[in-house]
């Protein structure tokens, strides 16, 4: 029995109203509990803001970052970041380090808990890839993980909506979330990657996919209801249609209008938008390029039947990987770059391409401000999760850096101060007053993941809830982010301690210990007989298409490290 | 009598996963569906020169010691040494891989993979230019073109144009070969030649030279293209040029015939080229055609766990990393390492004569099921079960799709893994001793 006494905290836990408080937290076996003995050990917080572990609910962190770092080996040796990039020896307790947006799986775990993160979620696994994710997954420390598996581009998915067979589709979700060991359904630009399988696209919500007759609003629609039939954890998590073009807000907001009819079947959205800040553009072309963040916002204050991330900007090199095939060529066509595309029999598209954030540029420029105004405009913390999709937007090394932006405009002002007159000419941000507090900012890095992926025991301080606690060298109240943001940044870049299930992996910025992190995956019940006719089908498929036999494609129990089954019970 | 279905072939990058074995008292007696080259895997491991036993060579002779006395050996020779080279890696599984990053970690080793002198040149066309690839059923459901380059699948990878490309049937492509081109450039008439609608025969080491002439056709420049590139009449490369872009679906898949001939990695970067720009008409992907079967997942787990894919330098203890420096042939041609070892995979008849004379100079340790010329010149030689019929593991095709070997008979032999993992036990003990 092993009991921790955190003591005299200043606690900061919205999803119990508490912020800022000074309290004491008793942790025994990993969990928060009410009450330890005089034996516990004891860690005084005095003085110390004290969260739930972060978690970052949309990151590229295994899988194909590995394209990523392989078209990239500079990147291992960049350094921008001291502490949390760039070349680091082995020591006793840590393997060898390297990189910044692509850091090896050792240096991810590891920075991920010097910034008081426990829990991540990859975004993007392709089923026939699924295998590749989960090995990396083992060899990342520290970290509870979880994945979203692809099915915006799948033939079997595709087939069943236009066949009008939707038991048919839940089952197929149900058996490829199993197969792929994944936690919810991802959704990346519908049907486009299956227009990419010919090099083209779809335009929007009802622009038909080639060969398969439906449409990206069919896809969505579709596979929202098999998520909620399945009563998944997650909704869907969607990457809109037309991303990263001029005038892509309005997709954007019809793809959230879409969803208004959807009700969802647990106490969560029934959509999520992901990295919206590449799709809040407004304007025509690049010329006329300007930010369309205002637009979005007005509409999810009025909605409440969505979340969303924020896909935030940094300064610099980054590297962009994303299911959404024909985006990364007209990258890296327009960029000059390097360019990796990865396809997915009938499944899926992907592509990798590094790029720069350059503030002198004033389309990134805007895109930095894009992510910022999300932020601000939207009223309601609770709708929005912070990340920067990792590496697209910039690297989650920067995390505290990003924060500051939210929490003082002063911080922003001197940003913008080296923007040019065209670059402010097409955004609001220099408008905005408003400044995030420690409370608000716990609400966006943890508050909103456990509602949004349906996680409990995450994300809060509940007695009952996982020990995974943060605690930073800063107390609310006696430091003014608004002010001193430098003292912000530098406590959120190095923990003062981070615990995972109770467990000390953190220590002044230091790595003390390298547990092995739980693996989350969902699986669905569904009848056996709507099983048993999906499975006829699939048969076929492998049989006819597949390049691998059915049973070498199911991800083997021996990938999935410390596996946490959530079964849920579907409608049928 | 237990027959084992889909069980995943590991001889070559095509990793055919349906092989079907019977085994009878713990022998493998038949094999449904593997080509020659993957039947006689299956079959010869049992006919040929296995290595019976763990041995260490004393007064010139390998005598026969225990496992434990072999690795204790071994462990003597890696805490002893400053410089080691750690080479091989490419036919065992992904977990033994990452044991011998592990170790090599431990060690302060360089780390190099069989890509050194095979595929190497592609990762660092990658690096240049990008790879723009695609699962090979993307091939299978799609391509109505293909073109093998410098490479010889029917006698390298024997299934796989019936299993992913020229032969194969799939959602689009359901006349199989009736409805698609094949092309094959090289620089004889291979038998896959023999098999082509249309063999481009071109002047050995002038890869580069086509590949730029095609690229300049393609991007509406044919007036630069001078009346014969790499020795193939104009009019011959401008139909090519347009065979290429009427395609549905192009996908070029290259061999050694491209990545170690002349101008090496700049092939595979004109070639990653050439597909973008195929992409304004077309869709087009490449695939390198790998050797090994587990070549790829070598490259995979070092990149994951380092950073890079292959020629990796602990000596700073982070990853270093700089081929044509830090590459096993760049080491041992400068004689630099003072003690090797080496793992499924053999120098000693691949490597060129000034390296393997300085290994035959220093202590080697070598880990493989079989004897080859490498055994002539180890130190300490350790026996391993293999993959994909002794032992069960992980190993990635040439398109990066991962697969779990199948364990299918038992066996009185230390797998990879676990000799690797005996190795850094010790290792440490004895770093800990002095």
């Amino acid at each position: 029995m092993s009991e921790i006494l955190i003591k005299n905290a200043s606690v900061c836990d919205p999803a119990q109203g508490i912020n800022c408080e000074p309290m004491d937290i008793c942790i025994r076996d990993g969990k928060i509990v009410e009450r330890v003995s005089g034996n516990a050990k004891v860690i005084d917080a005095v003085g110390k803001l004290t969260m739930a572990g972060g978690f970052d609910g949309h990151t590229h962190s295994a899988g194909k970052i590995n394209v990523g770092r392989f078209i990239n080996p500079n990147d291992a040796r960049k350094n921008p970041v001291p502490g949390l990039s760039g070349q680091v020896a082995r020591t006793e307790k840590t393997r060898a380090q390297v990189g910044y947006n692509t850091p090896n799986t050792y240096a991810i775990g590891y920075r991920y808990a010097k910034l008081g993160y426990t829990t991540i979620c990859e975004a993007a696994i392709p089923l026939l890839a699924a295998r590749h994710t989960h090995e990396e997954f083992k060899e990342i420390p520290i970290l509870d993980k979880m994945g979203l598996s692809l099915f915006g581009s799948n033939w079997q998915v595709m087939e069943y909506i236009r066949d009008k067979e939707p038991e048919k589709l839940a089952a197929y979700i149900a058996w490829g979330l199993k197969a792929s060991r994944g936690y919810g359904v991802k959704i990346v630009n519908p049907g486009g990657g299956e227009a990419w399988g010919w090099g083209r696209n779809v335009t929007g919500l009802y622009d038909p996919v080639p060969n398969f007759d439906v449409t990206p609003a069919e896809i969505l629609i579709g596979l929202a209801e098999a998520n909620e039939r399945l009563r998944l954890p997650h909704s869907i998590h969607v990457h809109c249609n037309n991303l990263g073009k001029p005038g892509n807000y309005a997709t954007t907001i019809e793809t959230m209008k879409l969803f208004e009819k959807v009700k969802p079947s647990r106490d969560r959205q029934a959509l999520h938008v992901t990295h919206v800040q590449f799709n809040a553009y407004a304007g025509t072309s690049w010329r006329d390029f300007e930010t369309g963040a205002p637009m979005v916002a007005d509409y999810v204050n009025g909605a409440d039947h969505l979340t969303f991330d924020l896909g935030q900007v940094i300064f610099g090199p980054a590297v962009t990987m994303t299911a959404d095939g024909p985006v990364e060529y007209a990258n890296a066509r327009m960029l000059h770059e390097k360019w990796s595309n990865q396809d997915i029999e009938l499944e899926d598209a992907s592509g990798v391409v590094p790029l720069f954030y350059s503030p002198k540029s004033f389309v990134n420029a805007v895109q930095w401000a894009i992510g910022l105004e999300l932020a601000l405009l939207v009223k309601d913390p609770w709708k929005i999760m912070f990340t920067t999709d990792s590496p697209n937007g910039g690297s989650f090394v920067n995390y505290p850096e990003a924060f500051t932006y939210l929490m003082s405009a002063k911080r922003r002002a001197e940003v913008i101060s080296g923007f040019s007159k065209m670059a402010l000419d097409r955004m609001v941000l220099p408008g905005i007053d408003r400044e995030l507090d420690f409370y608000e900012l716990a609400v966006m890095t943890r508050s909103t993941q456990s509602k949004m992926y349906s996680r409990p025991e995450k994300g809060n301080l509940k007695v009952g809830s996982d020990a995974d606690i943060a605690i930073y060298d800063l107390l609310p109240g006696q430091v003014d982010p608004s002010t001193e943001y430098a003292k912000v940044k530098q406590a959120f870049s190095g923990a003062a301690y981070t615990l995972k299930g109770g467990e000390i992996v953190v220590k002044d910025g230091e790595i003390e210990a390298t547990p092995k992190g739980k693996t989350y995956w969902v699986n669905a019940k569904v009848p056996k007989s709507i099983d048993a006719a999906m499975q006829k089908d699939i048969d076929r498929k492998f049989r006819k298409y597949y390049t691998v036999s059915k049973a070498n494609y199911m991800v083997e129990d021996s990938y999935i490290q410390k596996p946490v089954e959530i079964d849920t019970e579907g409608v049928f | 009598m237990p027959v084992i279905k889909d069980a995943v072939c590991s001889l070559c990058g095509s990793l055919c996963d349906d092989i079907t074995v019977t085994v009878e008292d713990n022998k493998i007696t038949k094999i449904e569906n593997a080509c020659i080259l993957g039947h006689s895997k299956f079959v010869g491991m049992f006919e040929h020169d296995r290595i019976e036993t763990p041995m260490i060579r004393k007064d010139g002779e390998l005598v026969p010691v225990s496992y434990e006395e072999a690795i204790e050996a071994a462990a003597k020779i890696l805490v002893n040494s400053r410089r080691i080279l750690s080479y091989g890696w490419c036919s065992t599984s992904c977990e033994a891989v990452s044991g011998a990053i592990e170790l090599a970690e431990e060690t302060g080793s360089v780390i190099d993979s069989t890509a050194n002198v095979c595929h190497g040149p592609s990762a660092l066309a990658a690096q240049e230019k990008g790879s723009p690839s695609a699962s090979l059923g993307e091939i299978k459901n799609r391509a109505d073109v293909i073109v093998f380059w410098g490479c010889n699948p029917v006698h390298a990878h024997p299934r796989h144009m019936s299993r992913y490309s020229s032969f194969s049937k799939g959602f689009f492509t359901e006349k199989g070969r009736k409805g698609r081109t094949m092309v094959v450039i090289d620089v004889r008439k291979t038998d896959t030649a023999k098999l082509a609608d249309n063999y481009v025969e071109i002047e050995q080491g002038s890869d580069l030279l086509l590949i730029t002439a095609l690229r300049s056709i393609v991007n509406g420049h044919e007036d630069v293209v001078p009346e014969t590139v790499a020795g193939v009449p104009k009019a011959e490369v401008l139909e090519l040029a347009e065979t290429l872009k009427n395609a549905k679906f192009v996908c070029i898949f290259f061999g050694m015939g491209v990545t170690q001939s002349r101008s090496k990695y700049k092939n595979g970067d004109a070639v990653s080229s050439l597909i973008s720009d195929l992409n304004q008409h077309t869709k087009a992907v490449m695939i390198g055609m790998r050797g090994h079967y587990n070549v790829t997942g070598f490259g995979q787990v070092a990149t994951w766990e380092t950073g890079f894919p292959m020629a990796i330098d602990f000596a700073r203890g982070y990853p270093y990393y700089n081929p044509g420096e830090t590459g096993a042939n760049d080491l041992l041609v400068r004689e630099e390492p003072d003690a090797a070892i080496i793992a499924a995979a053999d120098p000693g008849a691949h490597f060129p004569q000034k390296a393997v004379r300085h290994l035959a100079k220093i202590p080697v340790i070598q880990i493989d099921p079989y004897a080859n010329p490498t055994t002539e010149i180890a130190d300490v030689v350790i026996p391993s079960a293999i993959v994909g019929i002794e032992a069960e593991g992980t190993a990635y095709r040439m398109d990066a799709i991962s697969l779990r070997m199948k364990k299918l008979i038992d066996t009185r032999f230390k797998t990879d893994e676990e000799i690797v993992k005996d190795l850094t036990a010790k290792v440490r003990e004895l770093k800990r001793g002095a």
